[in-house]
């Protein structure tokens, strides 16, 4: 009707091509910067946005446009580090949150109410099993806990409130490995969305949305930023899930948090990943900071290279103490005696990770020794550094529990727990074995 | 299922978006909280000249609303519908006899007869996509909320 389209041609059309994973790690989320031509990805340290006029700011507050308000709902920064992990986990989009609590309890919160109901795998990060067992209590919401490894247990676990399943893609203390794949299919056949947190495989080793989970919840904290700097959690979501099911009221009905919005039906693939942020976000408050954003998206650059280093320094470590006298009950995966094997070579053929426990002889004064032993490996209650770290939980993270309640939570009280980094492996065997040694010796003159 | 590859093309999808300047929005829903509304007033703001086909209405988003794309004055560049699948082969007949460029079907309105319409009309067809995302994600602001554009490019654009 008028002669000049609105958008004239840009500067070279962009054809359809699958890139590769190497090239997403570098590239996805960011362009150059278009005012400044920045190539590395500016930090943008602002709490607010100017608006042009009324209208635009009406149209951001309203969804009606994408624009950026403020910075506890939206950063330019913090969305590269969501689209890269979006894009490397196959998702349709991702919120970052403060920590990687914090998105899994956003991920949950937006889905559920009080007198809602989950079904939660027993091998989880302790922390996750805190705020699983407390945070969702005060919010009354009840809990099943079921053997990840076992399917059939996550079918009788369900109810008719219940509003999802909750599991780790490699477990944690015991190396349980998922079978997503059947459990992504058993949550289907009820309705409900599997939510995997990824964060020990990473998407190089493993992504769950590629096998059926509809949720992806990620600590940054680890293997993502992967230099031990930051704290920050994310959280992906596939964008192919029903939530108009029925079931779902809270996503797919009138929303009273945003005048009325249906979410679901509004924006149709990104409904929860809209409401997640413009809801959970806004209200929880939980923020990624701009500047680890940043640092996040360092790391991410070399996810692979870096991967690729962990697992097999991994395998070496646990080689080494699966042959040591002083040492029991490797749980690594990745280890060809592992029960897990069959799903390894499934989801995980690329490496199962660098994260795995042992136990040492000598009890809980064995484990203790080990610690006191290495001078290399850092005594820390982390995972997923560049650097190596070890742990003994019956001293720290466990220390309140008697030897009983720590088997219960399926700890020895010589069990210690690696997180092997990236060094020269030779250097961090050494150090286990001189280590060791001082185990031995405390054992025999004792 | 019918493969929508051939009707997801990126380069014809960029195309559109370029060169359109008048979108007919089939269905388009006085009603701020519904999807279409969503789109037409993003549309708009985008410089579209946006022209609401909905015989339940006289104006929608400050512009005259026809009855159906029989009564359009003029040929548009896009018919963008969002009705029922099975409403498609008649809008589709509809935009031919309009002359439009292109007929571009919203999430779930997939009907293959309605498609075949389209093209044997020598029209571009897009199909269960949505053209506010589109034009997100290859001229607008997608990835400000962390969705994922699938875009890979280090070429240095104004266009944000
Ligand atoms: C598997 C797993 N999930 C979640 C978390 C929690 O992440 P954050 O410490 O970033 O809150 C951790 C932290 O140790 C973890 O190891």
């Amino acid at each position: 009707m008028t002669d000049t389209p609105p958008h004239s041609e840009p500067a070279r059309a962009e054809p359809a091509h699958a890139f590769g994973f190497e090239t997403r790690q570098l590239h996805a989320g960011q362009r150059p910067d278009p005012n400044t031509g920045a190539r590395a990805v500016p930090i943008f340290q602002t709490t607010s946005y100017v608006f042009e006029d009324p209208e635009s700011a009406a149209a951001y507050f309203n969804l009606q446009e994408y624009g950026n308000t403020y910075s506890r709902i939206m950063n330019p920064t913090v969305a590269v580090f969501e689209e890269r992990v979006a894009n490397l986990e196959g998702g349709a989009g991702a919120v970052a949150f403060a920590s990687g609590i914090a998105a899994q309890a956003a991920a949950l919160f937006t889905l559920l109410q009080p007198g809602d109901h989950v079904v939660c795998s027993t091998a989880l990060y302790g922390g996750t099993v805190n705020q699983l067992k407390h945070m969702l209590r005060k919010m009354s919401v009840e809990l099943t806990w079921v053997d990840p490894d076992d399917p059939q247990a996550w079918r009788r676990a369900v109810r008719p409130d219940t509003k999802a399943f909750f599991a780790e893609t490699i477990g944690n203390p015991g190396g349980n490995v998922l079978d997503i794949e059947t459990v992504a299919a058993i949550a289907h056949e009820h309705e409900l969305p599997l939510i995997v947190d990824n964060t020990f495989a990473t998407p190089y080793l493993c992504r769950p949305i590629e096998w059926g989970a509809d949720i992806v919840v990620h600590s940054a904290t680890k293997f993502l930023g992967g230099h031990g700097t930051s704290i920050g959690g994310v959280v992906v979501e596939a964008g192919t899930f029903n939530w108009s099911n029925g079931r779902f009221p809270v996503v797919a009905e009138p929303s009273p948090a945003y005048h009325g919005l249906r979410f679901h039906e509004t924006f149709g693939t990104y409904g929860y990943l809209m409401k997640l942020r413009a809801e959970t976000l806004r209200d929880l408050g939980a923020a990624l900071a701009p500047l680890n954003a940043f640092l996040f998206l360092q790391g991410l650059e070399t996810l692979s290279l870096r991967m690729q280093r962990h697992v097999a320094n991994a395998r070496a470590v646990a080689e080494f103490l699966a042959a040591h006298p002083l040492a029991s009950n490797v749980t690594y995966p990745g280890l060809p005696e592992s029960r897990y094997q069959p799903l390894v070579a499934k989801y995980l053929p690329l490496g199962a990770g660098a994260v795995f426990s042992f136990d040492c002889a000598g009890g809980r004064a064995g484990g203790q020794d080990l610690i006191r032993g290495v001078t290399l490996w850092s005594h820390l209650a982390n995972v997923g550094d560049a650097k190596s770290l070890i742990i003994h939980p019956a001293s720290t993270t466990h220390r309140q529990l008697g030897d009983d309640e720590l088997r219960a939570a399926g700890v020895g009280p010589g069990t210690v727990r690696l997180s092997v980094g990236l060094e020269s492996v030779e250097d961090l065997i050494w150090d286990l074995r001189q280590a060791f040694a001082l185990v031995a010796a405390t054992a025999v003159s004792a | 299922m019918t493969d929508l590859g051939k009707y997801q093309d990126p380069l014809t999808i960029q195309r559109v978006l370029h060169t359109a300047n008048t979108v007919a929005i089939v269905g388009l829903s006085s009603n701020e909280l519904r999807a279409s509304y969503f789109v037409g007033y993003y549309l708009k703001r985008r410089g579209y000249r946006v022209i609401p086909v909905n015989p339940r209405e006289t104006r929608i988003l400050g512009e005259k609303s026809y009855p159906s794309l029989a009564d359009l004055p003029e040929p548009v560049d896009v018919v963008d519908v969002f009705r029922a699948p099975d409403a498609l082969p008649e809008i589709a007949r509809g935009a031919v006899a309009n002359r439009a460029g292109t007929l571009w079907c919203q999430f779930g309105v997939i009907n293959a007869e309605g498609n075949r319409i389209a093209e044997d009309g020598g029209l571009t067809v897009v199909v269960d996509r949505c053209m506010k995302v589109e034009h997100a994600r290859y001229v607008g602001r997608m990835h400000w909320l962390g969705f994922n554009t699938e875009r890979i490019t280090s070429v240095r654009s104004g266009l944000q």
